[in-house]
């Protein structure tokens, strides 16, 4: 039982399985990536079985969420974001799902890896730079230009606009792989300070972080929502930007 | 200097960006609490925004801390 707080985030493989010279295992990462899919497809399932016109609160909850994500799109895209609104959704739903499964004592949180949450922030800019390139053609690189600015401004906030449209996915996915890691790092060494204070003569002194891991399982239920939210808000904007050129 | 004590000293200024961080996070609170003062009604639409400003200045604390991070426990 390590007491080393980074020690929570590695990844054991639990099927070996290797395809070509590559390590293609199933992970834990693996597993609860698989678990959080179906915890989430159950649940909307079992939610919405019997569709009711007066809702059941299982079903409220469903509806509110969709409900929320469908406003968030209507708020910050307008008409045309209704294509991506699956796309959000699911992308809502897998990160907030994940932060808080992630949360349950001894699960494994896919989102503190970098390379997860890369792959998300990634596919993320990819997905709205090519719609808009569908959308305007070479004309999207008026998004580098915005309105209104004289000309003379124009040399050197370009290139700065170029450089913070390619920082977009790095800021997405630095922002939710470092939320969750600190967070249970965090947890993890105030649990270790526990232990060690109950190995000393004066044990109810353990208490104490014990009480305060308590406090901030609490807040970091908050964040877990919050980065989900946030991941999802921005992506929003985002999508605003390539579609409604500025 | 041992590359441990180097370590360890390297993460501790690596936490001077908080300074900047608490500023910034209390102006936005600071913010959205007279604005809310000022239009009570306006709560519903400001509240959002101002939980976005807060994650995106959080994102440069939590910036600093991967740096810590990188630094205490690189080889």
């Amino acid at each position: 039982m390590s007491m080393d707080p980074l020690h929570q985030f590695k990844i054991k493989p639990f099927l070996p399985l290797h395809i070509g010279g590559y390590d293609v295992s199933f992970t834990n990462a693996s597993f609860f990536m698989v678990l959080t899919t179906l915890t989430i497809c159950l649940f909307i399932h079992f939610a919405t079985r019997n569709k009711r016109l007066i809702p059941s609160r299982l079903q409220v909850s469903v509806e509110s969420l969709f409900h929320f994500i469908a406003d968030m799109i209507t708020t910050y895209v307008g008409k045309e974001g209704g294509k991506f609104f699956p796309y959000v959704l699911s992308l809502f739903l897998f990160i907030l799902f994940g932060n808080l499964i992630g949360l349950i004592p001894y699960a494994f949180t896919f989102t503190s890896h970098i390379i997860i949450t890369f792959s998300l922030a990634f596919f993320v800019f990819l997905g709205i730079t090519v719609a808009g390139f569908i959308k305007h053609g070479t004309h999207f690189f008026r998004v580098f230009y915005p309105s209104g600015i004289p000309i003379y401004v124009a040399p050197l906030l370009i290139p700065v606009e170029i450089i913070s449209y390619l920082s977009r996915p790095v800021s997405l996915s630095v922002r939710l792989f470092a939320n969750m890691v600190a967070g249970h790092v965090m947890l993890k060494i105030f649990a270790s300070f526990a232990v060690l204070l109950a190995g000393t003569a004066f044990i109810p002194a353990a208490i104490l972080p014990t009480l305060l891991n308590v406090a901030i399982t609490g807040f970091e239920l908050l964040v877990a929502i919050l980065q989900a939210y946030v991941f999802t808000i921005l992506t929003c904007i985002y999508l605003n930007d390539a579609l409604n050129l500025h | 200097m041992e590359i441990g004590a180097a370590k360890m000293i390297g993460a501790g200024m690596a936490t001077f960006a908080l300074l900047g961080v608490g500023l910034a996070l209390g102006n936005i609170f600071s913010t959205l609490i007279s604005s809310i003062a000022r239009n009570p009604s306006a709560k519903n639409d400001l509240f959002p925004i101002g939980l976005l400003g807060f994650a995106l200045t959080e994102s440069i604390a939590l910036l600093a801390f991967i740096v810590a991070m990188l630094i205490l426990f690189s080889h």
